[in-house]
């Protein structure tokens, strides 16, 4: 609880979860939850280095702009899933394949 | 007593993590998300992080999962009572996942990490504000901007073009 590792091993084994995710899973939403894990996981360690690593509240900010990041890329990331399932009635990822319609 | 609080914690966001990604509901893996947010806020608060905290719950989970399920709705027909989906390629993606684990733990473990003792800060938030008008003050402005950005593509993308 008092040391850096217990957090890395954390945010090892998230981060881990995290792609699982992303390689299994057909659907863009579930994909893009696992990409949350991910970028989480981050987050953890730049706290984590924050806390033990001497880096003060430097990492803590870095976590901030971590998390201003990903609302911007989840809006954005949305939109485009929405605007597929308009178009191809289905938001499969594997069936998403062509540029133009 | 700060022990166990810590392994309920770490508990619930590995556990409700693992559903995330397993679970075949897709709305289960929304709800099971909510956990995992919860407990990473839990994690930064034991890290003394507790303003981090305060905007890992209004953002992740104010923010972006009520995006996600508004996302999950929108691209579902309200007849089809299951909202379920399928994973693929499962056997592939648990070896490539515990390739990557088996590289980072031996990692973590073996280095000798510099850890400095630190003192509980007495103030977060006026320190990291300190920090973001002074020292980050570029970043700062360059995340507004793509917080801008991300709002007029978002909206020009979403829009009924008939």
């Amino acid at each position: 609880m008092d040391n850096l590792q217990t957090y890395l091993y954390i945010s090892a084994i998230l981060f881990s979860l995290g792609l699982y995710g992303v390689i299994t899973r057909r659907n863009g939403i579930a994909v893009l939850m696992g990409v949350e894990l991910i970028l989480n996981s981050a987050n953890i360690n730049f706290v984590a280095f924050a806390r033990f690593g001497g880096m003060n509240f430097s990492g803590q900010v870095f976590a901030l702009f971590v998390i201003i990041m990903a609302a911007a890329e989840a809006a954005v990331a949305l939109a485009i899933i929405i605007n597929v399932f308009n178009n191809l009635d289905t938001v499969n990822i594997d069936d998403a394949r062509e540029l133009k319609l | 007593m700060e022990n166990i609080a810590f392994g309920l914690i770490v508990a619930i966001t590995l556990g409700s993590a693992l559903m995330v990604v397993m679970t075949q509901q897709l709305l289960y893996s929304a709800i099971a998300l909510l956990f995992t947010l919860f407990g990473v806020a839990g994690l930064y608060i034991f890290m003394w992080a507790d303003f981090m905290a305060g905007v890992q719950i209004v953002i992740y989970i104010g923010g972006i999962l009520v995006l996600l399920i508004f996302g999950i709705m929108l691209t579902n027909k309200i007849s089809s009572v299951n909202i379920s989906h399928t994973s693929l390629q499962r056997r592939v993606g648990a070896v490539i996942t515990l390739g990557v684990l088996g590289f980072l733990i031996p990692m973590i473990t073996n280095t000798s990490w510099l850890q400095l003792s630190s003192e509980e800060p007495a103030q977060t938030a006026d320190s990291i504000g300190r920090l973001l008008m002074m020292e980050y003050l570029l970043p700062f402005e360059v995340a507004s901007l793509l917080l801008l950005g991300a709002l007029i593509g978002a909206a020009m993308l979403s829009r009924n073009t008939n």
